[in-house]
């Protein structure tokens, strides 16, 4: 497929947004592919006895997820050349096998010289915003 | 524990050098859920016009945040880890990161502020090819939350 020109694009428009959900076995694989073996990931006990209601989602899970909102609209995730994200909420995931959901939505904000836009990218759970401030600039097509 | 201010623009040695590898690649992306081809399909990826697979854009985290150890764990530094919670990330890309790629990380302490009692610290690194190339800046906001403060 071919990139998504500057052309075709819009301040205000807003990409598919998407689903996405997080089991405890989604944490298990993610700390092993990260290496972040952070114990409140995957330790009810411990996650409990430091104020958590249960082990929460890691961060980088939330917006390593969060971004394929971007990318599976451009079709080139290499094309993503800034991405930044505030952690401002955890995401309690229970031991269940619905695990806990996130809704993924973005729009384009801005569109800067070179063929470039800004996307402002939202992550809410349970209807509280898990990361705040998240943005994408992507270089598209002219 | 106030951190020590002294540290802003501290630089460390940079890392032993990372080798980026497919299978990495493709267990990080399987991570994510992700399914686009060119994080598993080498064909795929040179389809787009990249060498090899193609990195997901937070894939540097997996050795940034090691390299980032050596200025939390600094005990001149008085970081509580304890007390550590990861606040902000930022990615920077002068090009994606590929399967075949060497690279070095090297890490400095951009910035350190209070606010609401909690110490903040910017850990920036930088990420180069072994030729010199610079392939991404990667900016860590880690919060040391205030002893006393309700989390």
């Amino acid at each position: 497929m071919s990139l998504i020109s500057i052309s075709q694009v819009h301040v205000g428009l807003e990409l598919p947004a998407q689903e996405f959900v997080f089991t405890r076995a989604d944490l298990i694989r993610y700390a092993g592919a990260s290496g972040d073996f952070n114990i409140i990931h995957w330790n009810e006990r411990v996650a409990k006895e430091v104020g958590l209601p249960t082990v929460i989602a890691h961060g980088m899970l939330t917006m390593g997820t969060a971004i394929r909102v971007v990318t599976d609209w451009l079709g080139d995730p290499g094309k993503v050349i800034e991405y930044s994200a505030r952690f401002t909420r955890p995401i309690p995931v229970p031991d269940t096998d619905e695990g806990s959901t996130i809704k993924v939505s973005a729009k384009i904000t801005e569109l800067l010289e070179n063929n470039q836009a800004v996307i402002s990218v939202s992550a809410i759970h349970n209807e509280v915003t898990v990361l705040a401030k998240t943005t994408a600039t992507v270089q598209l097509a002219p | 524990m106030a951190i020590n201010q002294e540290f802003i623009g501290r630089t460390y040695p940079p890392t032993e050098v990372y080798s980026v590898g497919r299978e990495k690649i493709r267990e990080f992306a399987n991570a994510l859920g992700e399914r686009a081809s060119c994080y598993f399909d080498v064909e795929s990826a040179r389809a787009l016009g990249y060498p090899d697979l193609v990195a997901p854009p937070t894939f540097a985290i997996t050795f940034t945040m090691q390299a980032a150890g050596q200025v939390i764990h600094d005990p001149e530094l008085g970081l509580d880890y304890t007390r550590v919670v990861h606040g902000e990330q930022r990615f920077v890309q002068q090009r994606p990161i590929f399967a075949g790629d060497e690279i070095t990380s090297t890490v400095s302490v951009d910035s350190i502020r209070s606010a609401a009692g909690n110490d903040m610290i910017t850990v920036k690194a930088q990420v180069h090819a072994t030729d010199g190339e610079l392939v991404s800046t990667v900016y860590t906001l880690l919060v040391s939350r205030g002893v006393g403060e309700a989390s």
